[in-house]
């Protein structure tokens, strides 16, 4: 049993940490990139894959991707990307620089990259906004870019406004030490590459399946095809893992949302290697 | 600790002493049925209730809450409940919902919110003395709870009106304390309790399930494509009412509102149920329980599986009230897994 003082020792699970707008700018019609500062200068620490609860004050809070990679940023510093989707996103939207929301985290499990990755082949597939929290993973593998073996980064989008860090799609483009490859469902005048969804991409490339660690993130559609087309591979279920998306209220096992039958998404997940859930039935 | 008899007399007068001096929850007539409620004058006490409208969990988790006070310049502060309270007369199928609640709430992340109030609670149970039209605790172990620990007083009411009064805690004897006059239960007091446990047990069985309640998640591990969910849910309204009386429900959502100063304001838990629409549902429209039956499976895997797996309970405690609840009829865990195991045969 703990007393009145003892309680108010014990960490709140739900209190966020001031943080402050340091850049923000639009990157499509509906997604903005937004890097946050946090106040007290206390660092988070973070893997590639993980998320955080961001509030404005007054309109509650939403989990997101950090999309920065703890080997470029210090840990006060976190780099997203928020689509406009409702209340708080839009709230989101309306900030400008110096203004203060809240975070807690980080939630969630992680990619890989100090463990199944290390010495393999990678193939990322981002399906949409699905780079977001790949971007960190992506980052963190090419800042240690002797440590991997071959790595493949493929990226889809509805329509060519909707990519996004088009600067940094540029330069994976042009690098030499990686392959890069990306699709539009739907082009424009302009477009010149390739047209057609994520998995006409996956039947392009050469892997080895014995060595390739696989990872899938991208709107809950995708999956069920980019999976068929990874068994097509002879791509082992324990090589694959994914982000998979739910309803998330408090992050912390409590609120009931985010369950994918008897799995808590925000402690299991979102990152799950695939052959842990290939038998949920709930899960793809 | 001890055990004391205490005639009907004593027990009101003890229950009249300790309403000024605590602030009590207790079982109280609402209309032609029962809720718990602050308890004012010891006359209002009812222990001869059925069943609550809303289970007692409500004083550990209430259906609002606030969490969390903020202003717009990014100050967050928790609010943390700290005020001694008295759940008194809590049937023993509701400590058990609450005792499951005290370990999900405790383990893993610990919810500071929660465990505040469920420290600063005294908890009475009182053995019921009518069963309700649907309650089957007795089929699911939670009819009487002696063998259980965590509250801090027992009552039972003997035939004759007297109530037999166990303490224990240190807690519990800060109420009955209060009972210090009164005699210390004998051999013959205690066989007289022990019978009216068995009754009890016998009596509240108005649904009976047709296995032990331990059967039940291998039942549900051969159950999840039974047409059964479907059958069922069919009839479903997705009102939510099966979730919102039951004792062992603890989904919630989070929100946040302000003030009339526009400045500041709180984020507040309330309640949620997995049986509504757009429980699971995420940006783009995407709802990952989209069917009736996907939901309608959810809530009974929820209380025979997965809280199975989480704490090593059934969260169906056998309190009745969904069954009482739901409008159309199918709300009935007991009818639920008899007829899957029916079926399995
Ligand atoms: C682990 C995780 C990582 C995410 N990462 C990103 C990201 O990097 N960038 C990004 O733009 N979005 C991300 N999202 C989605 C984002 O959390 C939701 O778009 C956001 O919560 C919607 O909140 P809102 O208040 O703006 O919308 P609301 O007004 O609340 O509702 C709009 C729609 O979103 C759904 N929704 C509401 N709350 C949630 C929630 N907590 N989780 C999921 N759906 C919800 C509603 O059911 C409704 O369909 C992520 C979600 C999760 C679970
Ligand atoms: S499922 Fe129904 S009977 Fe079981 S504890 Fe909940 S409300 Fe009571
Ligand atoms: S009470 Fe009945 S109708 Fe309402 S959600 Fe529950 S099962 Fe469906
Ligand atoms: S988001 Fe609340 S339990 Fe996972």
């Amino acid at each position: 049993m703990m007393s009145a003082t003892e309680l108010s020792q014990v960490r709140d699970i739900y209190l966020p940490q001031k943080a402050t707008v340091t850049e923000i700018y639009s990157m499509t019609e509906t997604e903005k990139f937004f890097r946050f500062h946090l106040e007290e200068g206390e660092a988070f620490d973070y893997m590639p894959g993980q998320f955080m609860e961001v509030s404005v004050p007054g309109f509650g809070e939403a989990p997101i991707s950090i999309s920065s990679s703890p080997t470029r940023v210090d840990k006060t510093t976190f780099e997203m990307v928020i689509r406009k989707a409702g209340n708080v996103t839009t709230a989101l939207h309306a900030l400008v620089p110096g203004e203060p929301v809240g975070l807690r985290g980080p939630y969630g499990t992680h990619f890989p990259v100090e463990d199944a990755m290390k010495g393999k082949d990678v193939v990322f597939v981002c399906g949409g906004i699905g780079l977001v929290p790949v971007r960190s993973a992506i980052h963190y593998v090419l800042d240690n870019r002797d440590q991997y073996g071959e790595v493949t980064i493929l990226s889809g989008t509805r329509s060519p406004e909707d990519r996004l860090f088009t600067e940094e799609l540029y330069e994976w483009k042009t690098r030499s030490d990686i392959t890069f490859l990306e699709t539009v469902d739907k082009a424009d005048a302009r477009w010149g590459g390739t047209v057609g969804v994520i998995t006409t991409l996956l039947k392009r490339i050469q892997i080895n399946p014995a060595n390739t660690v696989v990872i899938v993130c991208g709107p809950p559609i995708m999956y069920k095809f980019v999976l068929l087309e990874l068994r097509k591979l002879n791509v082992d279920n324990s090589q694959i893992y994914v982000s998979l998306e739910r309803h998330m209220r408090c992050a912390v096992g409590k609120c009931g949302h985010c369950q994918i039958n008897g799995l808590y998404a925000c402690q299991k997940g979102a990152v799950f290697n695939y052959a842990d859930i290939v038998d949920v039935k709930e899960a793809i | 600790m001890n055990i004391k008899r205490v005639t009907e007399k004593e027990f009101a007068a003890w229950v009249d002493a300790l309403t000024p001096k605590h602030t009590l929850y207790a079982p109280q007539a609402k209309e032609d049925r029962f809720a718990f409620d602050r308890l004012t004058a010891g006359e209002d006490l009812r222990l001869d209730y059925d069943v609550s409208i809303l289970p007692p969990k409500k004083y550990f988790l209430p259906q609002k809450e606030v969490l969390i006070k903020f202003d717009r310049k990014g100050n967050f502060e928790s609010v943390i409940a700290h005020e001694p309270f008295v759940l008194f007369g809590v049937h023993p199928y509701d400590f058990v919902a609450m005792d499951q609640l005290n370990t999900i709430f405790e383990q893993d992340n610990y919810d500071v919110h929660y465990m505040a109030r469920k420290e600063a609670a005294t908890v009475v149970v009182s053995d019921v003395q009518v069963a309700s039209a649907d309650v089957f605790a007795g089929c699911m172990g939670n009819a009487t709870v002696e063998d259980r620990d965590g509250y801090d007083v027992l009552l039972t009411r003997l035939d004759d009106g007297s109530y037999v009064v166990e303490t224990r805690s240190e807690k519990g004897e800060v109420l009955t304390g209060l009972l210090s006059s009164a005699v210390d239960a004998d051999e013959v007091t205690l066989q007289q309790r022990e019978q009216v446990w068995n009754r009890t047990r016998e009596q509240l069985q108005k649904h009976k399930l047709e296995m032990t309640p331990e059967q039940i998640p291998a039942l549900l591990d051969k159950s999840y494509d039974h047409p059964l969910w479907a059958e069922k849910a069919e009839l479903c309204h997705s009102c939510g009412s099966c979730n919102l009386v039951c004792p062992t429900c603890y989904c919630f959502t989070v929100e946040d509102e302000l003030n009339w100063d526009m400045e500041t304001g709180q984020r507040y838990r309330q309640w949620d149920g997995c049986m509504l629409t757009g429980f699971a549902t995420v940006t783009g429209n995407h709802n990952f329980r989209d069917k009736k039956e996907a939901r309608y499976r959810h809530r009974y895997y929820r209380k025979g599986k997965y809280v199975w797996d989480m704490i090593g309970e059934i969260a169906c405690v056998g309190c009745g009230r969904c069954i009482s609840a739901c409008t159309t009829n199918i709300a009935n865990p007991v009818e639920v897994f008899n007829q899957l195991s029916e079926e399995q045969q």
